[in-house]
């Protein structure tokens, strides 16, 4: 009797390191995560527009019908991304997801305040690398750290009204992300930010 | 023999344990960093960096992206403000105002959180296209049949959910109470 008690207590304590192991360890082996569902059919360092949420597209769970929606997959491995998204009439929105689906960052049309949401996606690294006096002469530009070199930027744009849901898409097509063409110029002597 | 049978027996459990609890927490949701008001639950925390661990392997099991914190939060409501879980056959009204928002969108799921057919096409309402009353406030009836005013179709399935999600709003992280976020309240009024 004894004996099958100290089977269950030593057995449920066992299950407890199990459980706990096993919820920090989903992020990771999980293969039905957004980033895996979107890859076949998203292009790398491009936009790539979503079809619309309705009952037949079950791509990803939860998705709201109001929006018109694009991705960026990005891999910053050769080198900084630059993010340039016209905003709709009504509401824009440009959030930021690590491979592992950690929204790190997100920004609306108003906080960005400009007709146009222009960022700079790089790695901490590679921003670390970044001259310093580009970084004087362009002090309106908005540089957002990756905390992976690989990732996922999710553009959106609402349509208020069903009639409106083109112009919502419209507006997404004009957005583009991509490497920069010309990596930034190396100061003569790169020495770090900090 | 004994000691074999016994090992067995204890890995047995433990993984029985483990894997079962990992199963319903991120099945069923924990009670961390939940935000609730009425009959809605938000987790203002998923859309920052210091998202818990359960809510983390909730999002990557089921494929979702979590609502930026610079973009909005996401109330979820799969019961009524008595309790009753909320049912396709019957009529609910969700009723009352929003908290500050620029834009809000309430949106019909079923369980696993894909929209339901209908051929209205209506899976929801923006915060535009709703009708209001002088005041200001609102009534949405949620019923399988044909309703006046702002009627969302359920399709009659048993048991849905309602996502209300506040897009450029104060509402986050550090809100707490019904006086800061004043919630839509949420009724069943009539079963068939």
């Amino acid at each position: 009797m004894i004996r099958l008690a100290f089977v269950v207590v030593v057995g449920v304590l066992l299950g407890c390191v199990v459980h706990l192991v096993s919820v920090l360890a989903l992020p990771r082996i999980a293969t039905q995560d957004a980033y895996s569902r979107l890859t076949p059919m998203t292009e790398l360092n491009a936009v790539t527009q979503l079809p619309l949420a309705d009952p037949g597209n079950t791509l990803m769970p939860f998705m709201d019908p109001a929006f018109a929606t694009a991705i960026c997959r990005y891999d910053l491995s050769d080198g900084p991304l630059k993010l340039k998204v016209p905003v709709s009439q009504a509401y824009t929105s440009v959030s930021f997801y690590t491979r592992n689906e950690l929204a790190y960052y997100a920004i609306n049309d108003r906080s960005a305040g400009k007709k146009v949401i222009e960022l700079d996606l790089m790695t901490e690294a590679q921003h670390n690398e970044l001259p310093e006096d580009e970084e004087v002469t362009s002090a309106d530009r908005l540089i957002i750290d990756s905390p992976t070199a690989t990732g996922l930027i999710v553009l959106k744009a609402l349509a208020p009204e069903p009639g409106l849901m083109p112009q919502a898409q419209a507006s997404l097509k004009a957005a583009s992300c991509g490497v920069q063409s010309e990596p930034p110029a190396k100061a003569e002597k790169p020495r770090g930010k900090r | 023999m004994r000691l074999l049978f016994i090992t067995l027996m204890t890995l047995l459990i433990a993984t029985g344990v483990g894997v079962g609890a990992t199963w319903i927490t991120t099945t069923r949701g924990t009670e961390f960093g939940t935000l609730t008001i009425g009959a809605w639950t938000a987790r203002p925390k998923t859309g920052t960096s210091d998202v818990d661990p359960y809510s983390r392997a909730t999002i990557t099991r089921n494929g979702e992206l979590p609502i930026g914190t610079g973009d909005g939060v996401a109330f979820s409501a799969t019961s009524d403000d008595k309790k009753k879980p909320l049912d396709g056959r019957c009529d609910v009204v969700v009723s009352g105002v929003t908290p500050p928002a620029r834009f809000w969108t309430l949106t019909l799921y079923d369980k696993k959180g894909h929209l339901v057919p209908n051929t209205l096409q209506r899976y929801g309402f923006t915060s535009q296209e709703i009708v209001r009353g002088a005041d200001g406030s609102f009534e949405i009836h949620i019923a399988s049949r044909s309703r006046s005013g702002n009627w969302l179709p359920t399709g009659g399935i048993e048991r849905y959910a309602l996502m209300l999600r506040l897009y450029d709003t104060p509402v986050g992280v550090a809100t707490r109470t019904q006086r800061d976020a004043p919630m839509p309240a949420i009724a069943t009024v009539g079963c068939p």
